[in-house]
């Protein structure tokens, strides 16, 4: 293993010290939970507050996402493991304005536990507390259980609908309603290529032998639909459109947002290989490409792979799309 | 009848944190096959901090407190809340009671399990913890109710969680990251049916060496 370590057991909050200190202007360390990093511009006093969060190892996710517009506050976990409920809770409890607080995450079994052990705490505090559970990756369970689904990539939009939502003074309902829809309106898929690593376990936690790759995969090395002989960027990239195409039924002319995020370990020119083929392929199924993003924007610490998401789009969703944000990653 | 007094078993909690501990690599590899193998490294080290805080001349409802606190608010994960859950329930239970005996010990242990089946939603089958957890407070219970001793019915109650955690092997994970695998996870013990086991049997060995 080839990184940059100190104690593996140090590396989450050395993350967090460095990444507060790098973007200070952005965001900073709640007070007295060093597993939560604020956006600047929380509390606002009237305005609904958007908590999130999940284990590390995702950077930018999940933290880069707090800022202005966005993600109010993070609570952050182990790597690849969830935050506590303590640190949701105190998340919580540090962007509530008065007009309650969305707390927008993942569907893995410990978020959704800590999240509701978090919920009956702030509920003691006379919070209002309402959650959307991001289920976009359609790899992880089929369309019938939906709910099953893991939470990936789209949850950047999600994050980015509800906090542009926020910001215009909107009801609690409303940045719910608004977050759901993201969500629902979002697809993912991922492919990887090569497995990573937990520092403190010291070997990958899957294989992908040489010369395979497998598609479907999810954000923690979670198996695929298959795995399969390693095929030209085209070949990928089109089955990746297909899949969360074919999962979500759009009339032709519909306007879409796209992102194709990166796992890690893989060169960012080949996202933009990928992107190439991917944008060419939405576009001649009849869909328009209104907002697009291709980078580094949900990894899965070094695993070598990309995701592509794809959020179909109306009215209201371009116009919180089009709000301006200011977070470390967005 | 056999009993320990409340007072003094708070080193019950280190004895277990101690084999948690030593466990630690052993959990990680067996949750690697099928997790993501981080189970060893976050068990030792939410038991391992609990067990330097704790008093262990204190009660065990208050050592259980500790490592419930340490558990639900440095841990996190899946095994954070489980864990800290049935802790947290099971000090609830024993409360002030001074003497734990057999029909005590029974009350906690049941709490601590319904604590984590209210937070989590595993069935016996689904290839976690609940599958050593269930039998061994069963098997608890009914050596109870035939009249056995406490040490007899802590050591029917251990042979049950052996016996829960093996039958993990050939089951295929319904929850939580193992799941995502099918069938592949078929083959490989499920690294809290082993977790469970390892607290079960310290605390019914730790318990037994203490009876008068």
């Amino acid at each position: 293993m080839q990184r940059f370590i100190n104690d593996p057991d140090d590396i989450v909050d050395e993350t967090v010290a460095g990444f507060v200190r790098a973007h200070h202007n952005m965001v900073r360390i709640h007070d007295t939970n060093p597993r939560v990093v604020l956006s600047h511009t929380t509390p606002k006093i009237g305005h609904v507050g958007i908590v999130t969060g999940g284990g590390s190892g995702h950077e930018p996710a999940f933290i880069g996402y707090a800022g202005k517009n966005m993600v109010d506050a993070v609570a952050v976990g182990e790597l690849f493991s969830s935050p506590t409920a303590k640190s949701f809770y105190d998340a919580i409890k540090s962007v509530d304005g008065g007009a309650g607080v969305a707390v927008l995450y993942g569907n893995y079994a410990g978020d959704n536990m800590n999240v509701k052990m978090a919920r009956k705490m702030a509920k003691k505090d006379g919070i209002t507390i309402e959650t959307v559970v991001a289920n976009d990756d359609v790899c992880s369970a089929p369309a019938s259980e939906r709910e099953k689904r893991r939470g990936v990539a789209g949850e950047i939009f999600m994050w980015k609908i509800a906090g542009a939502k926020a910001s215009t003074g909107a009801p609690l309902p409303d940045v719910i309603a608004a977050a759901q829809k993201a969500i629902d309106n979002c697809r993912s898929i991922g492919v990887g290529l090569g497995p990573c690593t937990l520092p403190q376990v010291g070997h990958p936690n899957f294989e992908i032998a040489s010369g395979k790759m497998e598609v479907g995969i999810g954000h923690h090395g979670e198996p695929g639909l298959r795995v399969e002989n390693l095929k030209p960027a085209n070949q990928i990239a089109e089955d990746m459109v297909r899949t969360v195409l074919e999962d979500h039924t759009l009339l032709k002319g519909t306007e879409v947002a796209v992102l194709v995020s990166g796992l890690g370990a893989t060169p960012i020119n080949e996202l933009y290989v990928l992107y190439n083929r991917i944008e060419q392929q939405i576009e001649a199924r009849g869909l328009k490409v209104h907002f697009q993003l291709v980078g580094n924007y949900f990894t899965s610490l070094e695993m070598v792979g990309a995701t592509l998401t794809v959020m179909a789009l109306d009215d209201d969703l371009k116009s919180c799309l089009a709000v301006e944000t200011a977070s470390p990653a967005l | 009848m056999q009993s320990i007094s409340n007072t003094g078993a708070g080193v019950i909690i280190q004895d277990i944190a101690a084999v948690i501990v030593e466990n630690k690599a052993h959990l990680s590899e067996i949750d690697g096959k099928i997790g993501d193998g981080d189970h060893g490294v976050n068990m030792a080290k939410g038991f391992g901090r609990a067990a330097d805080r704790l008093d262990p001349l204190g009660t065990l409802t208050d050592a259980l407190g500790v490592l419930s606190d340490v558990l639900m608010g440095e841990i996190g994960g899946s095994m954070g809340p489980l864990y800290g859950m049935t802790f947290a329930d099971m000090a609830d239970d024993l409360g002030t009671t001074e003497t734990i005996d057999a029909v005590a010990f029974a009350s906690m242990i049941r709490a601590g399990l319904e604590g984590v089946q209210d937070i989590g939603a595993a069935k016996v089958g689904d290839k976690t913890m609940i599958d050593t957890f269930v039998p061994a407070v069963d098997a608890f219970d009914a050596a109870i109710s035939q009249g056995k001793s406490f040490s007899e019915a802590l050591a029917a109650m251990k042979i049950a969680a052996e016996i829960g955690r093996d039958s993990t092997v050939d089951l295929v994970a319904k929850l939580g990251r193992a799941a995502r695998l099918g069938e592949r996870s078929r083959g490989t013990l499920d690294a809290g049916a082993v977790s469970c086991c390892i607290i079960l049997s310290t605390f019914a060995d730790s318990i037994t060496a203490r009876l008068s």
